[in-house]
């Protein structure tokens, strides 16, 4: 079996793996990595969302071979020193999860959507998340939260 | 769903795996895996081995070679919409690629596994059609060139053979004065193309006086609207442009589905040539 | 300032935010093993033969078994609505033994030591399959000579209900609308699959389970495969979203059950996405055949309402009840003179149909909201002076309609005025007479949708009158703990709705306790022992109001304590910010003090037991009536049928409001659903009962990218069947929104003679309405 060496949440990591592990169930299942949810079976859903050096990836459509000598951060590996990442506070100030299902892939794709469009528009916001599903909020309160985060993101940057 | 067993190899040359490909004819390349991973895990495909070319340096990057563009099969989507050269001399791949799928997906699905997966409904084949892109594929045997009017065959099907591999994608520079766009109709904004519109046209004088159109999915391959090509010659941007695009669906057989059927294909695909030329022709 | 009415954060975000999370997939227990269930590829066929061995002895393979193995054991999935005597509930094996009647029914399975090797597994079954007809269209299946989907025919049940003088009311009526409308049929896809976990200790059983109802379930497992009841415990952990589809007793939670008694360790299944799409009961799915009568002024005579309901292969937990939701819904806002409801279930081969968001009330209000649209067209004046002509005006509360329900309270004007200066009315409809009058190939539609719906469920006494087969009533418990804290347990279900939030701020007044120091647990029968779960916009009317009741209870008993220590009489004092004073004085107790006091129980009054807590059962004596005003405007690209939702404005009357920021949640999730009805989503089953949708590739749910922003507001009118005055929140946006757009699509093409379009609303259909209707 293939081994692979994989840093998640900047813990690293070696494992036998079958090629055909995916990504999500080496994070879930063998690294105990239960923050990242499977939503689908076809790359639609975007629960399974985390950081691949340093991009958003749909950790369900890559194998865990694929992402050897990677580093990996799920929502797990967001916060620092016991606090939330300005996105996951942001999420929180603007009830932007109800049931949570969908919550850490869409604040991951929030997070990699402000990489390059640090201060988004609506209309951004809203083309930057197609990739991922949410059935409870509707979405509107995603986007404000998204907005918040940046506004917070930004001054965090600023001040540094 | 779960993927049933299979190998996995990560060669680490071309060379390397062109052979292991050769070696196994129920081996299969894994470039982002964005298709075939869906595949597997569906199970609708039982590969013995997947060659993994992800990281192969001579499919990387977006090189710009003088009179073309060459961009490499594993630049990914995400590397081709944000390439300055890309920009800069085939805008229309820039377009269309920003149209693919979504942000995460676009991180890992490559310009060169869009074109060898050889799917109808995916957006990069039409525009390199339109564009006369010139695919570059690699085998034990050696290199060839293939334009890609000969490259896709039929749904899901390449002229590529087997124990070949696609290294990158000749795009040619075509000068001042084209416009260019992409008009892509689908029902959600992560959805496939229903239909969709690759455009270049070049105006002088205010007539068009060259076009290149293709269409995607509305056929088994991505085709070109010669016709509408042909009539566009001359005209300037007056109500006869309508009657010219109303020829985009001549030589189309497109498929019925549970999005669309064939003659409401034929009709989008007149409306949306139209509107792809005129924004084209408005572009230069 | 009263916690009750502010926006406060919620409690359960934290862990939801950080991965903390307890789904029913992240469970792991020692020893355990997975189970994956082969489905049936044909709609409908005769099991001629089963062959489990081929995967027997493949590796890390504990077991494999085809219906016949469980046969002796599995009993039947229950349904617990026989809406008529003779309604016809088929035998249903949770897994099929010699008849498979939709795509998708489990036919055999595998449990093994790893999902992986599960799902290798059962390529290795092999079943031999005798096809029989399948049955999808529903007038068909009731016509003569159709093939059966079960011996005793296709036709579930039919039952008519008639108030007024119908026939008098159509009789000479100068004006008769005659529509059909066609309700799809809908996949709830809550964004997380279904997963089952069962152990046992070889006497008594654990099933942990994403549903909305543990407590319904454990009473209905119990009955199905006889595990004693009080030798089951049945936990609902974190659950990602539900609307309906997790309000059933399904197979593999029994087949989970069976297995781990039968091998004696832990046993989990998980659902993939394509397998959910498949065998997760569907909602709506139904053919609308609705008469309005009416006077030429547009004032309604007599509504006359005639529904194909499609139960699919099986009647589940709820099926045939659902469409009945609606019977006194279709009359909705509007007064009459006569009302006619018949309603026929009818089986097909495809996946049964059961809750989803609504549940009766989205079809009822799409129905009458459609048809009120088409009497307004037909007469020539606007859509909203139709319905003001006909509908309850706020003076006139409470209001027994004419199929007889008594809506204790609304301001319907009220709601409207406010859409109204919201969206922009008349600017909207100047901008759509421009863009008919220049032909503009974009044409602008405004659809309207003034709903009410019953929710709260529900009266017991009323539930067992529509033969239902449990009570409406809710359970609240109340502990304060010895250090001045307080443990809530609720009968409720949450899954998104924020219950720990709203109970703490209930609590917190109610105790006069800082909000923080409200603990509220639930979805475990182990310890919340009594409860009705989460369902019908339920939570807050009953459940909410239940919590608020066990802490009156608690608050009399401490006044009792109070008085004994204060030596006064429980009348002489006042009960303030958590405080008892004896009034006139500065002698007090405080609320923590006295759950002290309760605990040592060192000095009592007598008759007076230990600890500080009550328990409370609420059980509403009428339904609660939201309502609203949703104003759409759309634009539909003629070329092409594309529709893009300019502007949605929703106006709500949910009565008095516990947290008006997870209110505003609940509206744009159902708003959003209900969209979704309008313009993407449907089942779509083939002529062979073969589901084209089965991926979210093909099923399209839209995201953040296929949606507007929606302008929320409210108006208050407080509901007087229970003692928070709330309305109950959960489904008003599905129920409210369908309508409004579809309304919205066919107003923008009426002067193309468009008078309807199917749902969904793709940009096909409406391209060829489009060209049907020209000259
Ligand atoms: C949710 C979702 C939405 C999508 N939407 C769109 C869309 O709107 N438009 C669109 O165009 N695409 C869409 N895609 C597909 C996406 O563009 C894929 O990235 C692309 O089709 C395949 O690229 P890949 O690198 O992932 O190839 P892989 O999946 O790795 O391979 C695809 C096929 O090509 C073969 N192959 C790959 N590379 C080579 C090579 N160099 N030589 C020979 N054979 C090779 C493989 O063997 C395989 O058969 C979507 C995908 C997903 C998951
Ligand atoms: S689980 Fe990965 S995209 Fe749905
Ligand atoms: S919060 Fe439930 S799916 Fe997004």
């Amino acid at each position: 079996m293939p081994r692979v060496t994989v840093t998640v949440d900047g813990i690293t990591y070696q494992e036998e793996v079958e090629p055909r592990l995916l990504l999500v169930h080496l994070l879930r299942e063998r690294l105990g990595k239960t923050g990242t949810p499977v939503g689908c079976d076809t790359s639609n859903c975007g629960a399974c969302t985390v950081m691949l050096d340093g991009k958003s990836v749909k950790s369900c459509s890559v194998l865990a071979v694929q992402a050897d000598g990677s580093d990996v951060v799920t929502i797990e590996g967001l916060g620092a020193n016991g606090s939330m990442h300005p996105m996951q506070r942001a999420f929180h100030e603007e009830h932007a999860l109800q049931c949570g299902y969908c919550t850490p892939g869409m604040v991951m794709a929030a997070i990699d959507l402000l990489r390059d469009t640090p201060e988004p528009s609506e209309e951004a916001i809203r083309q930057g998340l197609e990739g991922n599903l949410c059935r409870c909020t509707g979405y509107c309160n995603i986007v404000r939260a998204v907005r918040r985060g940046a506004q917070e993101m930004g001054q965090a940057v600023k001040s540094s | 769903m779960i993927p049933a067993q299979f190998g996995y190899t990560r060669p680490g040359s071309l060379a390397e795996a062109c052979q292991e490909l050769a070696a196994d004819e129920e081996a299969k390349v894994l470039a982002g895996g964005q298709s075939l991973l869906p595949l597997l895990r569906m199970r609708l495909a039982y590969p013995t081995k997947l060659v993994d070319v992800g990281r192969l340096p001579e499919l990387a990057g977006v090189h710009d070679r003088g009179d073309h563009v060459f961009i490499g099969a594993m630049a990914t989507h995400d590397e081709v919409l944000r390439s300055g050269v890309v920009n800069a001399d085939c805008p229309l791949v820039a377009l269309a690629t920003a149209t693919v799928a979504d942000p995460a997906v676009r991180h890992r699905g490559t310009f060169g596994g869009s074109l060898a997966h050889a799917d109808p409904a995916g957006d990069v084949p039409a525009v390199v059609l339109a564009l006369d892109g010139v695919l570059v594929a690699r085998s034990a045997d050696g290199e060839r060139d293939i334009p890609a009017a000969e490259f896709f065959v039929d749904y899901l099907e390449s002229s590529l053979r087997q124990g070949e591999i696609l290294v990158g994608v000749k795009i040619p520079k075509l000068g001042a004065g084209w416009g260019f766009h992409y008009e892509k109709f689908q029902r959600t904004a992560q959805a496939w193309a229903i239909v969709g519109v690759a455009a270049a046209v070049r105006r002088s004088n205010g007539a068009i006086q060259e076009s290149r159109i293709a269409l995607t999915n509305m056929a088994p391959t991505p085709v070109r609207a010669h016709a509408t090509e042909t009539a566009l010659a001359g005209m300037d941007l007056g109500g006869e442009v309508r009657q010219a695009c109303a020829e985009a669906a001549a030589d189309t057989s497109p498929p019925g589905d549970l999005h669309a059927q064939p003659d409401y294909r034929r009709h989008l695909a007149r409306v949306l040539t139209h509107r792809a030329v005129r924004k084209a022709a408005g572009s230069v | 300032m009263t916690e009750v009415g502010r926006p406060r954060k919620r409690k359960e975000d934290a862990r939801l935010l950080t991965g903390r999370t307890q789904w029913t997939d992240n469970l792991r227990q020692p020893g355990m093993l997975h189970v994956a269930f082969l489905r049936s590829p044909m709609a409908h066929a005769r099991i001629t033969r089963v062959d489990v061995s081929g995967a027997r002895g493949l590796p890390g393979v504990v077991a494999a078994f085809g219906g016949q193995d469980l046969a002796g054991e599995q009993g039947s999935l229950p349904c617990a609505w026989p809406v008529t005597e003779d309604v016809i509930i088929p035998d249903h094996p949770p897994m099929a033994v010699s008849e498979v009647r939709y795509v998708g029914e489990a036919v055999a399975c595998v449990v093994a030591t790893d999902r992986y090797l599960a799902a290798d597994a059962l390529e290795a079954i092999e079943v031999d399959y005798e096809p029989l007809p399948a049955v999808i269209d529903l007038a068909e299946a009731l016509a003569e000579g159709s093939p059966k989907v079960h011996e005793e025919g296709n036709k579930a049940y039919s039952m008519k209900i008639t108030t007024g003088d119908i026939d008098a009311a159509f009789q000479d009526a100068p004006v008769v609308i005659d529509r059909t409308y066609v309700q799809q049929r809908l996949i709830g896809a809550a964004m997380e699959p279904r997963a089952v976990v069962a152990t046992t200790d070889g006497d008594s059983f654990t099933l942990w389970s994403s549903t909305q109802i543990p407590h319904v379930l454990r009473v209905m497992l119990a009955l199905t495969t006889g595990i004693p009841e009080h030798k089951l415990r049945v936990i609902a952990p974190d659950v990602g979203g539900g609307f309906g589809t997790k309000l059933q007793v399904t197979a593999e939670e029994v087949l989970c059950l069976l297995l781990t008694r039968r091998l004696g360790k832990p046993i989990k299944w998980n659902e993939s996405r394509s397998e959910g799409n498949l065998t997760v009961h569907q909602g709506r799915g139904q053919i609308q055949h609705i008469r309005l009568a009416a006077e030429a002024d547009g004032r309604i005579r007599g509504l006359q309402v005639d529904l194909l309901a499609d139960m699919g292969a099986y009647l589940v937990l709820l099926t045939p009840g659902i469409p009945l939701l609606g019977a006194t819904m279709f009359n909705a806002i509007y007064k009459m003179d006569a009302y006619e409801f018949g309603c026929t279930g009818v089986f097909t081969t495809k996946m049964p149909t059961d809750a989803y968001r609504g549940a009766g009330r989205p079809e009822a209000t799409f129905g009458i909201e459609r048809i009120m649209d088409e009497l307004a067209a037909e007469l020539n004046v606007d859509p909203l002076e139709v319905r003001r002509r006909n509908w309850i005006k706020h003076e006139e509360f409470p209001y027994t309609t004419i199929s007889g329900l008594t809506y204790d309270s609304g301001n319907y004007e009220a709601a409207t005025e406010k859409a109204l200066s919201l969206f922009g009315y008349d600017k909207l409809r100047a901008e759509q007479s421009d863009r008919r009058d220049r032909g503009d190939p974009v044409q602008l539609g405004i659809g309207v949708s003034t709903f009410t719906e019953m929710c709260g469920l529900a009266p017991s006494k009323l539930l067992g009158a529509a033969r239902f087969a449990a009570g409406g009533w809710e359970h609240g418990s109340v502990r304060m703990l010895p250090t001045g804290k307080v443990e809530v347990i609720t009968g409720t279900s949450p899954h998104g709705q924020g219950h720990v939030t709203a109970w703490s701020q209930i609590v917190a007044d109610a105790l006069g306790v800082p909000f923080e120091d409200v603990a509220v647990v639930h979805g475990d029968t182990a310890i919340s022992h009594k409860g009705l779960d989460t369902y019908g916009s339920r939570s807050l009317v009953v459940g909410g109001v239940a919590v608020l009741q066990a802490c009156e209870k608690v608050r009399e008993k401490a006044r009792r304590l109070a008085a004994h220590a204060l030596e006064c009489s429980p009348e002489d004092l006042d009960f303030a910010e958590g405080a008892f004073t004896v009034r006139g004085t500065d002698s007090r107790r405080t609320i923590q003090e006295l759950a002290f006091a309760a605990f040592t129980a060192h000095d009592l009054p007598d008759g007076v037991e230990p600890s500080l807590d009550s328990d409370a059962t609420f059980d509403p004596d009428n339904y609660s009536f939201p309502h609203g005003t949703h104003l759409c405007a759309a634009e539909v690209d003629t070329e092409t049928g594309l529709v893009k939702i300019r502007s949605y404005v929703a106006v709500d009357d949910i009565g008095k409001v516990v947290n008006p920021m997870i209110v505003e949640g609940q509206v744009h999730g159902g708003i959003a659903q209900g969209i979704a009805q309008a313009l993407f989503e449907e089942a779509v089953y083939d002529a062979e009962g073969n589901l084209l949708t089965s991926t979210l590739a093909d099923y399209l749910v839209p995201s953040a990218a296929d949606l507007p922003d929606f302008t929320t507001d409210r108006t208050e009118t407080p509901a007087t069947s229970n003692p928070l005055g709330a309305k109950g929140v959960g489904e008003a946006g599905t129920i409210a929104s369908t309508p409004a757009v579809v309304n919205a699509i066919v107003d923008a093409l009426r002067p193309y003679g468009v008078q309807d379009i199917t749902m969904p609303c793709t940009p096909e259909r409406i391209w060829r309405a489009v060209e049907g209707a020209r000259p």
